[in-house]
């Protein structure tokens, strides 16, 4: 992920976030979002991460941080705790996918869903050429990615509408972080949602 | 020597009465404690470290012998002190103390009974957490420590850190709650009465009174801590470590010691039961057993836990099944359910219960960076 898409994906979701709100990020690698959620916007922030060195890295960020593997759903946390459960660039690596978009709007009452979109067209023109994208947004070889899920758009958009989630609000973004308003499915790198029961 | 080097206990003596949660009073007591670093002038760095069922104030360093030389006595979590450690004494000023009702100096079963001159035996009153943490409370006063920079603490210990967020909310800045649990399951207390039972049960008990025989309960008290030990171990620990294997000569068809873990177990049992006092022994798993935060709340945890100031670490074991990470989590939840402030890792560790004791790199990483970002 590009530094410059990194920040436009986060200012879209500090954006959304009101002082004092509560926000778990699940996936929250070193904390950056959430420290940046807690200084800039006053949220008060939780980040649920997997890996060791990422929660020894958000311990040092001053990050609320629980270790916990998100294929196992979000179990312990009541219902409607959060006002925003963010899962940035992380949903195309979870197996259980419906089972994690259910628990984020159990949690909280709303869900901030960010991913690369598999329809971007430079994506479009690696596999007219026959092979795998590999781009800054899409970084690895097809044997060692740790995505297991590549989707678009509008097939993120049509699962939303078998689960009865309500889209409040979609931005997409190119690979300079700039909001993509035409053929966002042809012309977007990365979608950022908002998502309701 | 890293370390501490050597180190040696003092006592405070308190002639205020203590009231007990279990009603009765302690007239007057002594805790024996030992320190590490040194108090800052705003007195904003200091660090408790509770013990468990069996420790004791000797938390670090080599005592000395009579000719000023370090002894073997090393302390029990000697690996986590010291100068460049995560519990750094160059930075804070660290107390260690043997809790109300111990055998190691502080006044506990064998001391004696002012109102009789005798030892106390069975008629010392059953402490619970409550009453550790008002009597820690006096020696915090004592060192002149208004507010703990952070309480910590394993298994029982790690209790004790959790109830000083109740007990003394504005005392206690950050709570490190390690391999613990917000209360014991119905194994967990299973457990600690059949330990119990082995001890009440030995002829040499005497009803709690087996000072004025001349006698210890030894026995009993060596089953207990053989009990305790299978339940501080993992099966997978058990099996690298032991195994099968039989000791030379072994083979004979009779029941003496022949596999290795038989050996291990009754070296624990001798070694404790040499040293440790039964009654102590019956007043700490009687401590475990009633600890309950959430009683007076209908059971609701994070009700219970509503009251506490104090940001938390909380640390689990993967191995650890006498209290599992999911009982961690029951006060990770609780906290995050009150917006309280709460990290919480899950280390992966082969050593059961007794990791929280362990040099484990990635474990020790967590604490120090934890006590890093504590402001003094």
């Amino acid at each position: 992920m590009s530094a410059i898409l990194e920040r436009a994906d986060f200012d879209l979701i500090a954006s959304w976030v009101q002082p004092g709100e509560r926000v778990l990020d699940l996936g929250c690698g070193d904390g950056s979002l959430l420290k940046r959620l807690i200084v800039e916007r006053g949220a008060k922030g939780y980040g649920v991460e997997l890996e060791a060195a990422g929660v020894l890295a958000a311990i040092a960020n001053d990050i609320n941080v629980i270790q916990g593997n998100l294929e196992q759903g979000l179990a312990g946390f009541d219902d409607q705790t959060f006002n925003h459960v963010v899962l940035s660039r992380t949903l195309q690596t979870v197996r259980h996918t419906e089972r994690i978009l259910s628990e984020m709007l159990r949690v909280g009452r709303e869900a901030v869903v960010s991913f690369p979109n598999f329809a971007y067209w430079k994506n479009r023109m690696a596999v007219m050429a026959g092979r795998m994208p590999v781009s800054e947004d899409l970084p690895y070889e097809w044997f060692d990615t740790p995505n297991l899920r590549f989707f678009t758009l509008l097939d993120f958009e049509s699962l939303c509408a078998k689960m009865g989630l309500v889209i409040r609000e979609r931005q997409v973004l190119d690979e300079a972080g700039r909001l993509v308003t035409e053929e966002p499915n042809f012309l977007g790198s990365l979608a950022v949602y908002r998502l309701g029961r | 020597m890293s370390g501490v080097g050597i180190v040696a206990a003092q006592t405070a003596h308190f002639t205020q009465p203590l009231a007990l949660k279990g009603g009765g009073l302690l007239p007057a007591f002594d805790l024996v404690y030992e320190t590490y670093g040194t108090l800052n002038a705003a007195k904003s760095n200091a660090i408790l470290v509770c013990h468990a069922l069996s420790g004791h104030h000797h938390v670090a360093g080599r005592t000395a012998d009579e000719f000023g030389k370090p002894t073997a006595n090393i302390g029990w979590w000697d690996n986590i002190i010291g100068p460049g450690r995560p519990l750094d004494t160059e930075r804070f000023f660290i107390v260690g103390l043997n809790n109300l009702g111990g055998c190691h100096g502080s006044t506990g079963p064998a001391s004696p009974n002012p109102a009789t001159g005798k030892p106390w035996g069975a008629d010392f009153p059953v402490v619970t957490v409550e009453d550790w943490v008002d009597g820690q409370a006096r020696l915090a006063d004592h060192l002149g420590v208004d507010a703990w920079a952070a309480v910590m603490g394993g298994s029982l210990g790690g209790m004790q850190a959790l109830q000083w967020t109740l007990s003394f909310p504005e005392r206690v800045r950050h709570a490190l709650v390690i391999a613990a649990a917000p209360k014991l399951s119905a194994e967990n207390i299973a457990f600690n009465d059949v330990a119990r039972q082995a001890i009440l049960t030995d002829p040499d008990f005497h009803g709690g009174h087996f000072y004025e025989h001349g006698v210890r309960p030894l026995r009993g008290l060596r089953l207990a801590r053989m009990l305790g030990h299978i339940t501080y171990l993992s099966d997978d620990q058990m099996a690298e470590k032991f195994g099968r294997r039989l000791r030379v000569g072994a083979g004979s068809y009779g029941f003496d010691v022949e596999f290795e873990i038989e050996s291990y177990l009754r070296y624990q049992g001798d070694k404790f039961a040499g040293v440790f006092d039964a009654n102590t022994y019956l007043r700490m798993t009687k401590a475990l057993d009633y600890f309950d935060p959430a009683q007076d709340f209908d059971g609701d945890l994070a009700r219970a836990l509503a009251r506490a100031r104090a940001k938390f670490l909380v640390i689990a074991f993967s191995t650890d099944w006498r209290f599992t990470p999911e009982r961690s989590r029951e006060i990770v939840h609780a906290l995050v359910h009150n917006g309280q402030a709460v990290a919480y890792v899950e280390i992966d560790s082969a050593h059961g219960h007794d990791s929280f004791l362990m040099d484990e790199p990635h474990y020790h990483a967590v604490v120090d960076t934890y006590l890093k970002r504590v402001k003094l």
